[in-house]
């Protein structure tokens, strides 16, 4: 993993391991239901024991999402949502709490405004880097320069298909932490954690990975309970956003707080941060 | 249609091209100057990978590509003849028009050669079950067809306003065995039921093969669907120096996705005497904005998988195409035809509906041939093509023009009926109770419910 520059990613992580735990990760998409919601909802995911937050940008055809965030997707999109709308969120959230902010994206949105412009602009709001759920490293030469250039991480996936080829390339492509897809399918809250998920990560850090992060069907704090004692962070989508549909932020702050009580630990303490 | 020094330049970059003794042909994939790749999620790679390995393998293994002939011959009833249009030709300016008759094969259209193809590939990696998007029908057709020769499992895709729009294909597909997923994402139609059999893929990878029904999508579905789409062109130029003793001045294709287009440009890249056209749905006209004319307006983006040209909004979004026929409303394009248009081997132009309905009911009236939507584009690029081809010429029948006649057009008697105001407003075919509307059964009713609700299981 390309380690030499710092990374907010790895430092929140690291956080949430200097107190014995791993980290959580929530997702919400930017603009659903508006703007000003979004933020909201990232603070108090950020206030209510999440480590990083992972805000989506609503895309036209999102491949790799269930039903539930293609619903709020395309509604945010419906009410008007313009990609550039994402650094204001980031800069919201960055601006009252000091919770690493992600922003995880399908690929065309960032071409279509330009790598580097994308990059800047991401930087300049205080993010911590990109996720990128349809790009690979193989792809991705635009994406190294621009990183590289504006300090963000590169937060790439790794899925039990993978080879052990593309682990290994994938986790030296990868800055921040790597992000392990539990299952082979979309995003989506599941009964059970697949079992494939252990294996992934174990492979995933055999691979060079110090830090690896499991997402995709991950949607109750058992759930959480199971994967903080392999994985260095859990990554919770699906359910915060059906949580942010049915009862708004005060639901996504409650979810937020059962969730963060997987990672076994006071979160009455933890995350208390009013301010950066 | 380009004025003539647009098009002498482009002649010259072609040329240049060409001499400079590259071909054209066979680019293996996975990028076409700086289109293709494989914009895709991890989780689809090694599937991908899986993919390509076999095809490698089969397309060297003599016993893989007899097996391909055989069912080319004796199923699908290839070689597809190659026609004049004696009447038709009077009016592209009196050029000679050869249709290629890919509308003969069995399930109507060019679709067959590449289901076959894939479904037999499915088979070799050990695959049980196919799944395939469809726009109008023709693709899901010939894939539950395919599957249902070779013992697959089959799920299709389509959209749920195009289900509406094709019952009867729908009913085609159930009948020949195959489950039919209606799609209520996003547009409902082709391209988000690409999207849905994305993810059925994703979760499903072990047992399932995708059988991707255009030249688009990822790396090596554009190399692997000309691949199977090749036998067109092959034929086609076989068949135009048996009859004309010379190869045509220009060939001419409809352009969706763009899979019967680089199947019969294919063999004619590297001959620079021949110009090649590819026709886009110009839709209402390109100045409307409703079109699906991704060449001539789009951008390069990403989409299924592919670098290519684009029909996106200043967000990234992708824009939804429009076109009268089904099968060309897609809104990129196979991203070898982005790069054959970079590089001017190939022009791309818009067709409008009017002008596609135009050459449609012509083709009807002076040949006998009712031909698809989609391959009515084609018909239409050609008579202007002929009519600037022969221009000034004192012997215009020295000019020879290939169509690919990409399908037959059962499925559009009810689009080409409402066109030409042929019903009354009950959807009757006026002076008559003969209603071109399907009656929709109960049968078929629970059927599309229950498939929604089993591809959305895992979702909940």
């Amino acid at each position: 993993m390309t380690e030499q520059m710092s990374s907010k990613s790895a430092a929140a992580i690291d956080r949430a391991k200097a107190q014995g735990r791993a980290a959580l990760i929530g997702y919400l998409p930017a603009g659903y239901p508006d703007v000003q919601s979004s933020i909201d909802a990232g603070i108090a995911m950020a206030r209510n024991g999440a480590d990083l937050i992972e805000i989506g940008i609503p895309y036209s055809d999102p491949v790799m999402d269930g039903a539930v965030i293609q619903a709020a997707t395309t509604e945010a999109i419906a009410n008007g949502f313009r990609v550039a709308s994402v650094f204001d969120v980031v800069a919201g959230i960055t601006a009252a709490t000091d919770a690493a902010v992600l922003v995880m994206t399908y690929w065309n949105p960032v071409m279509r405004m330009g790598v580097d412009e994308f990059s800047r602009r991401l930087a300049e709001a205080g993010g911590a880097g990109l996720i990128t759920p349809d790009l690979i490293p193989d792809e991705a030469a635009e994406w190294f320069a621009a990183s590289d250039k504006y300090g963000l991480d590169r937060v790439f996936l790794v899925a039990p298909s993978s080879t052990p080829e593309r682990l290994a390339m994938t986790v030296e492509a990868s800055r921040g932490f790597v992000y392990a897809v539990s299952i082979m399918g979309v995003t989506g809250a599941r009964q059970s954690v697949s079992s494939a998920a252990e294996k992934v990560v174990a492979d995933t850090h055999a691979a060079g990975a110090e830090r690896v992060c499991v997402g995709l069907g991950v949607s109750t704090a058992d759930h959480v309970r199971e994967i903080a004692a392999y994985a260095d962070g859990v990554i919770v989508g699906t359910a915060l956003v059906a949580a942010i549909r049915d009862g708004g932020v005060d639901a996504v702050a409650q979810l937020t707080k059962n969730l963060s009580a997987g990672l076994g630990r006071d979160t009455a303490q933890a995350h208390n941060t009013a301010q950066a | 249609m380009v004025d003539a020094s647009t098009a002498n330049s482009e002649e010259n970059v072609a040329d240049a091209f060409l001499q400079g003794g590259a071909s054209l042909r066979n680019a293996p994939g996975p990028y076409f100057g700086s289109y293709g790749g494989r914009w895709m999620p991890e989780s689809l790679i090694a599937a991908l990978d899986e993919v390509e390995d076999t095809f490698e393998k089969a397309k060297a293994d003599p016993e893989f590509l007899a097996q391909l002939k055989d069912l080319n011959k004796n199923y699908s009833g290839r070689p597809s003849l190659l026609t004049e249009a004696k009447r038709f030709s009077q009016h592209a300016g009196g050029a000679r028009i050869f249709l290629k008759r890919e509308d003969l094969n069995h399930t109507g259209s060019h679709k067959i050669n590449n289901v076959l193809g894939q479904a037999l590939l499915a088979k070799r990696m050990g695959k049980t079950r196919v799944i395939a998007e469809t726009g109008a029908g023709q693709h899901g057709v010939a894939s539950a067809t395919a599957a249902a020769l070779l013992g697959l499992e089959c799920v299709v895709y389509m959209g749920a306003e195009d289900c509406r729009r094709q019952a009867l294909n729908v009913a085609r597909m159930q009948l020949l065995g195959a489950t039919v997923v209606p799609v209520t994402n996003g547009s409902q139609t082709l391209k988000d039921a690409i999207n849905d059999a994305l993810r059925d893929w994703v979760s499903n990878v072990d047992n399932t093969h995708y059988l991707l029904g255009t030249a688009a999508g990822a790396h090596p579905f554009p190399a692997m669907v000309r691949f199977f789409h090749e036998v067109i062109g092959e034929e086609a130029r076989a068949q135009i120096l048996e009859q004309t003793g010379k190869l045509p001045d220009a060939v001419c294709a409809c352009i969706g996705g763009g899979s019967n287009a680089i199947g019969i440009f294919h063999s004619f890249l590297d001959d620079p005497s021949v110009k090649i056209y590819g026709f886009e749905a110009g839709g209402d006209g390109v100045e409307t904005g409703r079109h699906a004319a991704a060449i001539t307006l789009g951008r390069p983006g990403v989409l299924h998988g592919a670098r290519s040209y684009l029909m996106q909004d200043e967000d990234g979004q992708t824009i939804e195409s429009h076109s009268i026929s089904a099968g060309l409303d897609y809104p990129s394009v196979g991203p070898e035809h982005s790069y054959l248009a970079d590089i001017g081997r190939v022009t791309y132009e818009p067709i409008t509906d009017t002008e596609a309905m135009d050459a449609f009911r012509l083709l009807c009236r002076t040949e006998g041939i009712i031909p698809a939507i989609e391959s009515s584009h084609a018909l239409a690029g050609a008579i202007k093509v002929g009519k600037q081809l022969t221009e000034g010429k004192e012997n215009p029948a020295d000019t020879i023009i290939i169509v690919n006649l990409s399908g037959r057009g059962d499925k559009d008697v009810e689009t080409a009926a409402a066109w030409f105001d042929m019903l009354d407003e009950n959807g009757n075919v006026k002076g008559t109770t003969l209603s071109t509307r399907k009656p929709k059964g109960p049968s078929e009713r629970s059927n599309l419910e229950i498939s929604t609700e089993e591809a959305s299981e895992d979702q909940n």
